[in-house]
């Protein structure tokens, strides 16, 4: 029970000689809030690259649900609980956006041990996770025919389809106006509600403040504080790095 | 419509082709309807993974005859016996069917450009080896001798042409069956984004190396009665570049999505090429064929990235308006 | 024992020399592959043409192989540049370079075999110069200068290709402009344009690539294929751009078919390279010297 439900352990990732993770270390309770802040090219992407298997890490260890991770790839790791989605859109361009919705849950979910998910179900699901995020009236259409808002819906939507424990959220809300941010919080809280555990990463600081319970502060590949939201922003080195940008 | 019923259909047209074929009793049908048919599921089988997952395969020719040329080892281990067509397709199919699949073993974790590289190289290093293989000829080629008698249909040349329907019918019934089913989505999303797929759940390795198999199986069935086609097989003609370009050329002209494109294609391009090769002017190069066929490659690649059926949906959506 | 050795020493030798001609055949596919990402696998249609360009002005007007090639060196220059505006055009703008980027290169090296063999004929081609024929004598090792001269003109680009991308503002901005476009537009420089001039200039590396060929022997249409195996086999191997890496690995292939070639026959050798590459990407993809 107070075994983390994400435990990072030293996590390092270098590109050729650029380090661009040093030394992650990083708890996560299940159920948490926890906010991941810092500026451009701290590392916010390549650390979630890594907790999700799109990336190796060269040292360093993941556990998650109390499996080590190591060596997994990124499939299993979401199969086994852990959802992203991508800073920059990544939709299946030739699918329609129910098609988008219905691969995790076909693949993720379905890949469970447990009740398998029939047709209709999964249509129902679909429509379901659509409603959530407001695509509903676009289930049909192609990704290409989404505006840049609707299509980090969507990476949202497909990352909830894979009913995941820990929801990784990178830049989700970039270029969103100020109620639809207020919308996705909304969401985001929902899903904390269920029981889903959150990662918000963000650069809108009033979402970041007011959504975490929890605020980690990344800068140059090293973690620079982790602690209450209200104490970490008033941090000097925080501070520094943000207005010395 | 459904698998069974459509697959029922596919056998329904293949039979009345290949009575319509007797009843005009000209060989020649049967010998040139035997090619188109054979590009028809060389061009099926690449598109399940060039088409539907996105890999390109470079190396059709060295899956072809190593369809052919375990026809041609297991014909001459059994002394001559010839054994039926459908044994050699299956042995064909397998061992075509496992040397993809290893080959992709090594090579799909890379990045696709490194998997098509690779595959260029495997058909230079299979024709080699098959180049210096004496079992079976070597540089000098083997002899096949067709038997007699067909079952069935008397003619050998219009058995051969059966198998070759029947083929047919199944690759494209287990393409379409694949667009279709869980195995199909899998693909879409491995060639839409791979690292999306990944996210998402799909086992990309694993659905990779089943579409890898999958068509180097095909294509193997495809090599095993070939040697009785043609009689006299050597490397030369059993790797010759026309498969590898053909096999890429008509899913692209055709259209690259769905099991429809691939049969296009090869119609299309195997009847244009069959005339070029029979028209006594352009007859005297063969070379000119490849040309058209690389030409259209080109263009079509260049400006119709969709293919025909591409061209064809888009000209049926304006016409339907918005 | 001492014609063994002497066999062993002549094979190593030819060896290196052939792995230095080997350098000059894929340097364009260094620049185009491992530092634009562009996989140009039509690189050894363009070195036919250089053969076959260098064939027409030696047998036409009696100029030297290796002189021609450089007179065509704007020609192939300009060649590159179209291929490339199509290639951007086309697929690299729409972002959908893979299959599709593979395909029309494949497209383009099957056309130009084709348009070779229907305008030459599948007959060898050669061309006549001075230092084809004689020998330079080393101890126990045969130094053919038909080999010679092509390793020597091989390094001496590669030199000065390396001196380019090191000293000048346009071969540095190509070093720089497949690891950050962004930096390089803040520096003044369209990365489109800069892309453009290196695939120009990796098309160009063709022109002289291809004359060297027609000096070590004579050429037909179907060779090129035979290159493309070593070629991809020298880049990953070398490590995708570094041009020592490319030399080393260049010779190292050289060497090793030289060597199968003499002491298993000459009709294993197209299978050493490719065999080396498979081997390569299966094992330490990233190569000998690689990042």
């Amino acid at each position: 029970m107070s075994e983390a439900l994400l435990a990072v352990n030293g996590l390092g990732k270098r590109f050729g000689g650029f380090v661009a993770l040093d030394g992650i270390t990083l708890d996560v309770i299940r159920g948490e809030r926890v906010g991941l802040i810092g500026p451009n090219g701290s590392g916010k992407s390549t650390l979630v690259n890594c907790l999700c298997g799109t990336l190796r890490n060269e040292s360093g260890t993941v556990r998650f649900d109390g499996r080590a991770m190591d060596g997994l790839p990124a499939h299993q790791r979401t199969r086994l609980g852990m959802a992203r989605s991508f800073q920059l859109p990544r939709p299946f361009a030739s699918l329609s956006v129910a098609e988008n919705v219905r691969i995790p849950l076909i693949y993720a979910v379905n890949a469970r041990p447990g009740r398998r998910l029939g047709e209709r179900e999964i249509d129902a699901r679909c429509d379901a996770l659509l409603g959530m995020v407001g695509l509903a009236p676009k289930a049909r259409q192609r990704p290409r025919d989404l505006s840049q808002v609707e299509m980090r819906k969507l990476e949202l939507a497909r990352a909830m389809a894979a009913e995941p424990k820990l929801l990784i959220a990178d830049e989700a809300m970039a270029g969103l106006s100020h109620s639809e941010v207020d919308d996705i919080l909304a969401l985001l809280r929902r899903l904390n509600e269920r029981g889903i555990t959150v990662i918000l990463i963000e650069h809108i600081m009033r979402a970041v403040m007011s959504f975490s319970e929890r605020l980690v502060v990344l800068v140059a590949g090293r973690k620079i504080a982790d602690g209450i939201p209200d104490e970490v922003i008033r941090n000097p080195e925080v501070e520094k790095a943000y207005l010395g940008e | 419509m459904s698998s069974r019923l459509f697959l029922l259909a596919a056998l329904l047209v293949a039979a009345a082709v290949f009575m319509i074929g007797r009843w005009f009793r000209i060989d020649y049908v049967f010998f040139a309807g035997y090619k188109v048919l054979l590009y028809v599921v060389l061009a099926t089988a690449w598109n399940m993974l060039g088409g539907y997952t996105g890999y390109v395969n470079f190396g059709t020719a060295a899956f072809f005859a190593m369809g052919a040329y375990s026809s041609v080892a297991l014909t001459k281990y059994f002394a001559g016996f010839a054994l039926p067509i459908p044994v050699l397709m299956i042995a064909g199919g397998i061992v075509s069917g496992i040397v993809g699949l290893g080959m992709g073993y090594l090579t799909l974790r890379l990045r696709g450009v490194y998997f098509s590289i690779a595959t260029l190289a495997l058909a230079v290093v299979v024709q080699t080896l098959v180049t210096n293989w004496d079992y079976v000829g070597g540089s000098r080629g083997a002899y096949m001798v067709r038997p007699a008698e067909a079952p069935v249909v008397g003619s050998y040349m219009q058995y051969l042409f059966l198998i070759m329907l029947a083929l047919t019918v199944a690759a494209i019934a287990t393409a379409r069956a694949i667009e279709r089913s869980k195995l199909g989505y899998g693909f879409a999303s491995i060639r839409d984004d791979e690292a999306a797929a990944e996210a998402s759940g799909v086992p990309t390795l694993r659905l990779k190396l089943v579409a890898t198999a999958l068509s180097g199986a095909f294509m193997g069935m495809a090599g095993a009665p070939y040697p009785y086609y043609v009689t006299y097989l050597d490397p030369t003609s059993g790797f010759s570049l026309a498969f590898a370009v053909n096999s890429i050329a008509m899913p692209l002209v055709g259209g690259m999505t769905n099991w429809v494109g691939p049969l296009i294609g090869a119609l299309f391009l195997g009847s244009i090429q069959e005339a070029a090769t029979v028209s006594t002017i352009l007859g005297a190069h063969p070379e000119v064929n490849l040309l058209i066929v690389g030409l259209l490659l080109v263009s079509f690649v260049v400006a119709a990235p969709n293919g025909i059926v591409g061209l064809l949906e888009a000209r049926l959506r304006a016409w339907r308006g918005p | 024992m001492d014609l063994s050795l002497d066999l062993l020493i002549n094979a190593v030798v030819a060896g290196l020399l052939l792995g230095g001609f080997y350098a000059a055949v894929t340097v364009g596919v260094s620049i185009s592959f491992g530092m634009l990402d562009i996989v140009n696998i039509a690189h050894p249609a363009f070195i036919m043409l250089g053969s076959y360009s260098a064939f027409l002005l030696n047998s036409a007007l009696g100029l030297d192989p290796i002189l021609a090639s450089i007179l065509m060196l704007p020609v192939f220059f300009l060649l590159g540049a179209i291929v490339y505006q199509v290639y951007y055009l086309a697929f690299e703008r729409r972002g959908q370079e893979s299959l599709r980027g593979l395909a029309f290169f494949f497209g383009l090296l099957f056309i130009t075999e084709v348009a070779l063999v229907l305008h030459f004929g599948v007959d060898y081609r050669f061309v006549d110069a001075p230092y084809i024929g004689p020998s330079l004598h080393l101890g126990l090792a045969d130094l053919p200068l038909r080999m010679l001269v092509p390793c020597l003109v091989s390094l001496a680009m590669l030199g000065g290709l390396q001196l380019y991308l090191k000293r000048s503002f346009m071969g540095r901005a190509i070093a720089a402009v497949s690891q950050d476009p962004l930096a390089l537009r803040l520096m003044a420089a369209n990365p489109a344009r800069v892309k453009l001039v290196a695939f120009a200039l990796s098309i160009a590396t063709a022109s002289i690539a291809g004359a060297l060929l027609i000096i070590i022997q004579p050429v037909e249409p179907s060779m090129g294929r035979d290159y493309i195996g070593r070629i991809f086999a020298i880049c990953v191997l070398g490590g995708m751009g570094s041009f020592p890496g490319t030399l080393l690995a260049a010779m190292l292939l050289g060497v090793v078919e030289s060597l199968t070639a003499t002491f298993y026959g000459p009709s294993w050798a197209p299978a050493v390279a490719f065999g080396l590459l498979l081997l390569t990407l299966a094992v330490r993809p990233a190569g000998l010297l690689g990042r």
